[in-house]
């Protein structure tokens, strides 16, 4: 009975709810971006019935763009160049897709439903170790690229796949140490209980209510609010890097590297590489709306009452709060694109700077910063001075050291 | 020439922490957005947008009324208020033809034909729209003003042959042509 729900269950959240966010998220990407720059966008592929005869076509507004795009890429020539490694050429595209799907299934889609007495979580594993189970798995993904890369045997991939997992491994280092604010905040790694506790106490970024009451937060919560910010930013902007987006996309610019690690791929191999990163993108936001935006949570004490909704024995309060969490979802996901058509692309020393010189200080100060907000209360005032005064001659001399070790600005260098 | 030391631009502490920087940029970005949903972009008036950015969308809307006045589409043949076809094939427009397109088979008038004394009209003419590069010069070299460049762009076909108009598609295209000068009347 356990394995036929968790079946039902991986089925739904995966193949339901996830993967058609991809499509969905490519047809935002194209029509979004085509409207910032004053375009249209695919509006036209739909059910094309005047071919039968009928007077008018369904358009649909292009919905079904991503779904010719995908039958033009099965119907399209699978070419394996003579000279690639063939296994890992073929293992690669695999490797950067499943990552990313396997971490869905600890992101919490929605409250629970109740049917016949029997309460499910939304969640396919209830795991108590999510963020570092979602951290662990994801940075799999590297080896499906340098591995594209590699196997290609060719300049342009390579160069791709040794720039990405370069940034990558960077980027994992404050993607890991920004959270830990958060961590210590909830005091708690399973994702599932986060968003339980923002949807009663708050969300972190908008702790406007506690205990069901709407109201200001008190002193240290309001005080823990500067953190949570630093870390959402460091966060936020380091999943951009882990999953290749625009303003850090070096591994695949497509000015310098043709098409960076998957230049030699061709029709569904490829098309795996494009779902990765969307799939990538995808849990990237989940989990962001899950740490820092109350996952699905309504807010505003709404919660219990919406849980509370019922047909006789069946309470679908949790369906509300999956389609709030997927309102959250494709919000964020709009703000990737908006992004992605907003910032120009950094240079490569420019992303490692930032990675390395100012993400990493940033994020170990904000780490030592929450620390000192949340243990404020059990410290003697001299203490909690003293600690204040190191952190602040500590972050100084950081930024001392960061600007002098910078190289004297104002010629041009190659 | 000397070298120049280029510097790189002050940037302030605004500009330098990128926050606000790309805040800023995202303003324009939305901006862009929401006035290409309300239809408002600039110029999408002139550009006669179909309510969506500045593009006009096609098979719903066209172009015809927004053509300007020199727009150069198909070269057609006319005939003149009288009824008579104005080209007399003497070939300049085929001699001139950059590309080649237009081919023509010269004809006799026959000497009971009222317009006898004009002596030679096509037999065919033929204009290959696929080598045709709407270049205008027939026009311009034509000593009977008999073709013109008519804003026709929706040339299309389903073969080679399609593509090449002949006699009568030419003549249907350009159609009567009035107040043009009229040499071959006879005098008053």
């Amino acid at each position: 009975m356990a394995l036929i729900i968790l079946i039902v269950k991986i089925i739904a959240l995966t193949f339901l709810v996830v993967l058609p966010l991809v499509p969905i998220s490519v047809y935002f990407e194209r029509r979004f971006c085509a409207i910032i720059q004053d375009r249209v966008g695919p509006n036209r592929t739909g059910i094309p019935l005047t071919l039968l005869g009928f007077k008018k076509d369904f358009h649909f507004f292009g919905l079904i763009q991503p779904m010719a795009d995908g039958v033009k890429l099965f119907l399209k020539e699978d070419f394996t160049p003579a000279y690639v490694r063939k296994v890992f050429f073929w293992l690669a595209p695999a490797l950067t897709v499943a990552p990313a799907l396997i971490t869905v299934c600890v992101i919490p889609f929605g409250s629970s439903i109740t049917l016949f007495g029997n309460t499910q979580q939304l969640v396919i594993a209830n795991l108590d170790i999510g963020p570092l189970f979602v951290f662990a798995v994801s940075s799999l993904t590297v080896y499906g690229i340098t591995l594209a890369g590699w196997s290609s045997n060719s300049k342009y991939p390579l160069i791709g796949a040794v720039r990405s997992s370069a940034q990558m491994i960077s980027y994992e280092i404050s993607l890991g140490l920004s959270i830990i604010p958060v961590l210590l905040y909830f005091g708690e790694l399973n994702l599932g209980k986060i968003v339980q506790y923002q949807a009663d106490h708050g969300w972190l970024l908008l702790p406007l209510w506690k205990n069901g009451q709407l109201g200001l937060p008190d002193l240290q919560t309001a005080l823990f609010c500067i953190p949570a910010f630093v870390a959402f930013i460091i966060f936020t902007i380091s999943i951009f890097a882990e999953t290749n987006r625009m303003p850090f996309d070096l591994p695949e610019c497509e000015t310098e590297l043709v098409g960076g690690y998957h230049t030699e791929y061709s029709s569904m191999k490829f098309a795996m590489f494009f779902m990765g990163e969307y799939a990538a993108m995808v849990i990237g936001s989940a989990l962001i709306v899950t740490l820092f935006l109350g996952g699905w949570s309504v807010g505003f004490t709404a919660d219990k009452w919406i849980q509370n909704f019922h047909f006789g024995e069946f309470y679908f309060g949790g369906l509300i709060h999956l389609l709030v969490f997927l309102l959250k979802l494709i919000v964020f996901i709009l703000f990737f694109i908006l992004v992605r058509w907003t910032v120009p692309r950094f240079r490569y020393d420019q992303l490692m700077k930032l990675g390395w010189v100012v993400f990493f200080e940033a994020a170990l100060i904000n780490v030592f910063l929450a620390a000192l907000i949340l243990a404020a209360p059990h410290l003697a005032p001299a203490i909690l001075a003293t600690g204040a005064v190191l952190l602040a001659v500590v972050t100084a001399a950081l930024i001392w050291v960061a600007k002098v070790s910078e190289p004297k600005s104002g010629i041009l260098q190659a | 020439m000397p070298v120049v030391k280029l510097q790189r631009p002050k940037l302030n502490f605004g500009e330098s922490i990128y926050l606000l920087a790309v805040a800023k940029g995202f303003l324009i970005t939305l901006t862009h957005a929401i006035k290409s949903l309300r239809g408002k972009s600039a110029s999408a008036k002139s550009l006669a947008s179909s309510g969506l950015g500045v593009t006009m969308q096609y098979p719903e809307h066209r172009w015809d009324e927004h053509l300007p006045e020199y727009y150069r589409g198909a070269p057609a043949l006319v005939t003149d208020e009288q009824g008579r076809e104005r080209c007399v094939s003497c070939q300049l427009c085929e001699f001139i033809c950059p590309p080649k397109a237009i081919h023509i088979t010269p004809g006799e008038i026959p000497s009971n034909d009222p317009w006898a004394k004009v002596e030679k009209r096509p037999a065919a003419f033929e204009i290959d729209m696929i080598r045709c590069i709407y270049c205008g010069m027939c026009e311009e070299v034509c000593p009977e003003q008999a073709i013109f460049l008519r804003k026709d762009y929706l040339i299309t076909g389903l073969n080679r042959a399609d593509m090449v108009h002949n006699k009568e598609k030419l003549l249907a295209i350009g159609g009567v042509r009035t107040g043009l000068v009229n040499k071959w009347n006879e005098l008053k």
